[in-house]
């Protein structure tokens, strides 16, 4: 028999041929288990996602078995280097071509604050031009701290309730960045 | 053709320009003299046609506030059948400071002037497509200007308060 460990399901009732539980729950669970991840990846820290996912660390053991190269089928955008000012538009029109739900991840310290770039040219972070849900610290930050970053992010996403992508407070945070 | 010397180099030049052409050096052995923007162009033909400096390896900036003409283009010229190389510099006003375009000489000056634009803030007239290069298009100062604070003033982790201070 093979050992592979499926996802445990949700508490719930469970009586002979039924069972009942919340339906956030249910799309949780499948959403966190199947989180495509779209690598933008611009220096070094995409360098170790490259390590995060190849054999050895295997990302796909996390359900993200497909990395998406179009962000029209991405779910979770991975931020991975220095973005420059230059790039700002490129990275926020490429996270607007995300259908919702998505979700971002923010891999190493250029990403997460401009790093050691202090410098008129580097974004100081990219939550200055789009919302992040995870930071990864690190300098670039090992393929585990990447993973944890990830595994971070499936439990924001199995408890997102069902109505926040509708709820006033998430469209005041896109607005807040002039995105409808 | 073997490789031509610097002195020979020099008494060409001289011998051309006279007193048009200034301050020879040789930091590294590396040819360097200045000259004026309204001379640049004649003496960059003279070096591309006569002497054989075929190849423009760069066209790029420099400032020294303190000195009375604080901008300056620096050109690197390099002869690929002599083996040589040479560098000229051109030393401009601080306020809108203009130079010609070596752009009809060598169409490789086209970025590098647009660079030097960028970061410099040098007008090179006659130019077909003078507009920035690498930083941002609604950028309005010349970044490499001593004048321009390096850092990025929207950062605030770096703030006084957070240390203690």
């Amino acid at each position: 028999m093979s050992d592979i460990k499926l996802a445990e399901a949700p508490p719930g009732i469970e009586g002979s041929g039924f069972f009942a539980t919340s339906f956030d729950k249910v799309v949780g669970l499948a959403r966190a288990n199947s989180l495509w991840p779209l690598p933008f990846a611009t220096s070094c820290c995409g360098i170790e996602f490259m390590a995060t996912m190849g054999a050895h660390y295997d990302l796909a053991r996390f359900g993200s078995e497909r990395p998406s190269f179009s962000p029209r089928q991405a779910d979770m955008l991975l931020v991975m280097g220095t973005i420059a000012k230059k790039m700002a538009p490129v990275l926020r029109q490429v996270y607007i071509q995300m259908a919702e739900p998505r979700w971002v991840i923010a891999v190493g310290a250029c990403a997460t604050s401009g790093g050691i770039f202090d410098s008129y040219s580097v974004l100081q972070g990219i939550d200055e031009v789009i919302p992040v849900d995870v930071y990864v610290p690190g300098c670039p930050p090992r393929p585990e701290a990447i993973l944890s970053g990830v595994l971070r992010l499936q439990d924001l996403v199995r408890n997102e309730p069902m109505r926040r992508r509708n709820s006033d407070e998430y469209k005041e945070l896109l607005n807040k960045y002039g995105i409808q | 053709m073997g490789k031509i010397s610097n002195q020979e180099l020099i008494q060409k030049i001289s011998s051309k320009f006279a007193d048009r052409v200034s301050t020879f050096s040789e930091p590294m052995g590396l040819l360097t003299f200045e000259t004026s923007k309204e001379e640049i162009i004649e003496v960059l033909t003279f070096l591309k046609n006569d002497l054989d400096f075929n190849f423009l390896t760069d066209i790029t900036g420099i400032h020294y506030p303190e000195q009375e003409m604080p901008i300056g283009v620096i050109y690197h010229l390099h002869s690929f059948r002599q083996n040589v190389r040479v560098r000229i510099k051109v030393f401009l006003e601080e306020q809108n400071p203009s130079i010609p375009t070596a752009f009809n000489l060598w169409r490789g000056a086209d970025w590098m002037e647009r660079e030097t634009y960028d970061f410099f803030g040098v007008q090179f007239e006659g130019h077909p497509d003078l507009r920035r290069i690498l930083n941002m298009d609604d950028m309005v100062a010349f970044p490499m200007r001593k004048e321009f604070p390096l850092e990025d003033p929207n950062r605030v982790d770096k703030k006084d308060f957070f240390f203690g201070r």
